[in-house]
């Protein structure tokens, strides 16, 4: 066994433990009859779920830690990494503004608002 | 030191050089990449509650079946990764018996996806139905053409060491392959969290 099959061994058993605990809070979640946690609370623990295991395959899969100066591929990622998040953020930040403006109206008051606004 | 030896020496020096640049080219396509998941992210992000009064999306899916599709690739990831060590040892034999089982569970996993398309459709739910589900469909179904790709790649990988043996170039292909494979696997870890947990809650 070399440090690299340590490595690759050792990411996998973190990330199939990061992938149950999800629905191990989802089980927990039934049990309670849906109260213990709040839908936001939850939703927010996924994500950083999912993030930690991003960076663990990162680390033991991507050897993102052991990369060469200069260091294209972490900074290739960072800059994407901010793309990701400007174009997700900015979606959902726009369209949930727009459907809470908007939303509730009828196709008939929709009309009329837009020609008032003409 | 002959002639000979500096020779090799350059061209070996040469091989690592190429390796590096491919990898460094290769990650900035992969990149590119995520940018195209992340504005399906985005689009599904936005339309998913959008089912033309149909049952939310969550209905249609079950937490067993998608937990397995999650374990499959996941795995597949680390043989993958197993692959590669073998080829840096020059164990041909293993990197084969490594790039097969992560054929294996690749197929497997394709193989549940088109399950999960196909029921969805014959019960009525395919992707023209809701806004949801054209969304849902786009951005699954992207990561599964990826995955499919991936499968081809493999086997054109496994061809090429049969016939040529690990060489540089073949250590070079494999390195960018588990690049690809790896990345794809990331993927999935959100596809799970945001289009399948997200709808369980």
């Amino acid at each position: 066994m070399t440090a690299d099959s340590h490595n690759y061994i050792l990411g996998y058993l973190l990330s199939v433990t990061l992938t149950l605990l999800a629905p191990v809070f989802l089980l927990v979640h039934e049990v309670t009859g849906h109260s213990l946690f709040a839908h936001t609370t939850l939703r927010v623990a996924f994500l950083a779920l999912a993030l930690v295991q991003l960076v663990v395959q990162l680390v033991f899969f991507l050897h993102i830690r052991g990369e060469k100066r200069p260091r294209w591929r972490f900074m290739t990622l960072v800059s994407t990494v901010l793309i990701v998040v400007i174009v997700v953020g900015g979606s959902l930040w726009i369209m949930e503004n727009l459907d809470a403006r908007m939303g509730s109206m009828s196709p008939d008051a929709m009309d009329a608002y837009m020609l008032d606004q003409e | 030191m002959n002639h000979d030896t500096m020779n090799i020496r350059e061209e070996h020096m040469e091989e690592r050089e190429r390796a590096s640049i491919a990898s460094v080219g290769f990650w900035v396509y992969i990149m590119s990449d995520c940018l195209l998941f992340g504005s399906l992210f985005a689009t599904f992000a936005v339309l998913e509650g959008n089912t033309f009064a149909g049952p939310a999306l969550g209905k249609h899916f079950s937490l067993p079946f998608v937990l397995v599709e999650t374990m499959l690739l996941l795995t597949s990831s680390v043989t993958a990764g197993f692959g590669l060590l073998a080829a840096r040892r020059g164990a041909r034999r293993h990197v084969l018996a490594w790039l097969f089982a992560t054929f294996l569970l690749g197929a497997a996993f394709v193989a549940l996806e088109i399950a999960e398309f196909r029921t969805l459709v014959l019960e009525g739910y395919g992707p023209s139905t809701s806004a949801a589900l054209s969304s849902f469909f786009t951005l699954v179904g992207t990561h599964g053409l990826h995955v499919a790709t991936g499968l081809l790649w493999m086997a054109v990988l496994m061809i090429y060491v049969v016939a040529r043996g690990i060489t540089g170039g073949a250590l070079r292909r494999l390195t960018l392959f588990t690049l690809f494979w790896h990345f794809l696997d990331i993927v999935w870890i959100f596809i799970f969290t945001i289009v399948y947990l997200f709808n369980f809650i």
